[in-house]
């Protein structure tokens, strides 16, 4: 048995929340500057350079690269030797997350109940999601989430019979239909399977995948792939003013479903995109 | 377009300088913007249907949508990059028929918010959401001039210089994202 602090917990999620917002993930700049290579548009390169630069003066700065420091929604495994002392795990994370989003400067996007509409004043509830897993660390993972890409994310429950092909036809409409308004170069995250629910937390969680890598399973990776050059044909290119890259990467993440199912889920993410894990 | 050539506009804005803006455009824009996001525009359109002023005179000023992040010590402001602007599509022609003449925010606007842009004389303008921290730069001043209890919503003035924005939508039927969506676009499959 291995014991963590419940201080211990607090001050890496504050770290993770500050970091994650003030400092882009270098796959995501990676992801920039391969864009930079193949864009023709003026404007669309345009666009990407200050993408860059951005990343840059917010690094330098200390300060947010998007005013959207988003939802804190934390992936966490939890090895089953693990106990965490001096308090609840929950209370840790949130009080992480509030000490992040105060000290770090970071924007209080959330209310406490969506018909009230009333700022809970430190960006807390996180969403926790927890799985239990051989071993002794903690792992904890911090996706930020943005909400002008996520309104126009989109779940769909096919047939079997209508299948994959269906499936990519409405990732890509959707991509489409999210256009300049969710700030585009996009990662998309795919969730396909499950029950409802099950497909739309697969697609969160497939935007913690490095940007642009491929899956490990190559039927998935070349549909990753395709989908890949069907969101560029459309056109929308970089914030949407013209240009051949509109998606840096989609990333799918399959589950086991029942035999009348077929769900996709479509988490769409900005060019924003954020996230960052810690291991205790 | 040509990215090259910059096109330096002040606010307040005029018809005149209006009527030079084309879809495509790069501006600089300089001076006083108001900022008002959704919970800012519900309030604005409540004061409206009760007869009462608005928080400042939309005639020749420019609305920017953004919910700024805090100033860390030592700056006026946060980063502040444009939210999606569609949001703000119901409340917008009242704004636009009491004078507004800009928008700056990232997004498709309603075909209400374009024909009464066109019609009363108002320009869509487009900022980059990634750069927020740039964008935090080309702010001298902010202060808050109504509202202040919506927190990140509160309506501000802010005095900038040097503001990068694209011109989306201008007065003769332009939208940048239709025609630059048109000339990229590639069918599928070949």
């Amino acid at each position: 048995m291995r014991e963590i602090h419940f201080d211990n917990i607090v001050s890496a999620l504050r770290q993770l929340c500050i970091d994650a917002n003030v400092e882009i993930r270098p796959d995501t700049v990676e992801a920039f500057h391969r864009a930079l290579v193949q864009e023709d548009s003026d404007v669309g390169r345009e666009v990407l350079k200050q993408l860059i630069r951005n990343a840059e003066v917010a690094k330098e700065q200390r300060i947010p690269f998007c005013q959207d420091t988003g939802y804190a929604v934390v992936f966490v495994e939890l090895g089953q030797q693990v106990h965490i002392v001096g308090g609840s795990f929950a209370d840790a994370l949130n009080e992480g997350v509030r000490r992040g989003y105060q000290e770090g400067f970071l924007r209080k996007s959330l209310v406490r109940n969506p018909i009230e509409r009333i700022n809970t004043g430190d960006n807390t509830p996180a969403v926790i999601n927890t799985e239990v897993v051989p071993g002794e660390n903690l792992k904890i993972s911090l996706l930020i989430k943005g909400a002008g890409c996520d309104n126009v994310s989109a779940l769909r429950m096919f047939t079997p019979t209508e299948g994959l092909e269906a499936a990519k036809d409405f990732i890509v409409a959707t991509a489409d239909r999210a256009g300049p308004n969710a700030s585009p170069p996009f990662v998309i995250g795919i969730g396909i399977g499950g029950p409802f629910a099950r497909a739309a937390l697969l697609a969160q969680k497939a935007l913690l995948w490095p940007v642009g890598k491929p899956n490990a399973d190559k039927a998935l990776a070349a549909v990753e792939e395709e989908l890949v050059e069907r969101i560029n044909r459309l056109g929308i290119g970089p914030a949407g003013f013209g240009g051949r890259i509109t998606a840096l990467g989609v990333h799918i993440e399959v589950h086991a479903t029942h035999i009348a199912s077929f769900p996709v889920a479509v988490n769409v993410d900005c060019h924003s995109h954020r996230g960052k894990e810690v291991v205790l | 377009m040509n990215i090259c050539e910059t096109i330096y506009i002040e606010t307040p804005l005029t018809r005149k300088t209006l009527k030079r803006l084309h879809s495509g455009d790069q501006v600089q824009i300089f001076g006083g913007i108001y900022t008002a996001r959704d919970a800012a525009h519900a309030r604005m359109w409540q004061a409206i249907k009760q007869g009462k002023e608005l928080p400042f005179d939309p005639k020749g000023q420019v609305i920017f949508y953004v919910g700024p992040t805090p100033p860390p010590p030592g700056h006026v402001i946060g980063s502040a990059g444009p939210t999606t602007a569609s949001r703000m599509d119901a409340f917008t022609p009242m704004l636009i028929e009491r004078g507004l003449r800009g928008m700056i925010g990232k997004g498709r606007r309603s075909d209400e918010v374009r024909k009464a842009a066109m019609q009363y004389g108002c320009v869509y303008f487009g900022a980059v959401e990634g750069t927020a921290a740039l964008l935090s730069g080309c702010i001298q001043t902010a202060e808050v001039v109504a509202y202040k209890d919506l927190g990140p919503e509160a309506v501000l003035r802010l005095t900038v210089q040097s503001f990068p924005a694209v011109v989306v939508n201008d007065l003769y039927g332009g939208d940048i994202y239709a025609e630059g969506r048109n000339k990229y676009q590639r069918p599928w499959p070949d």
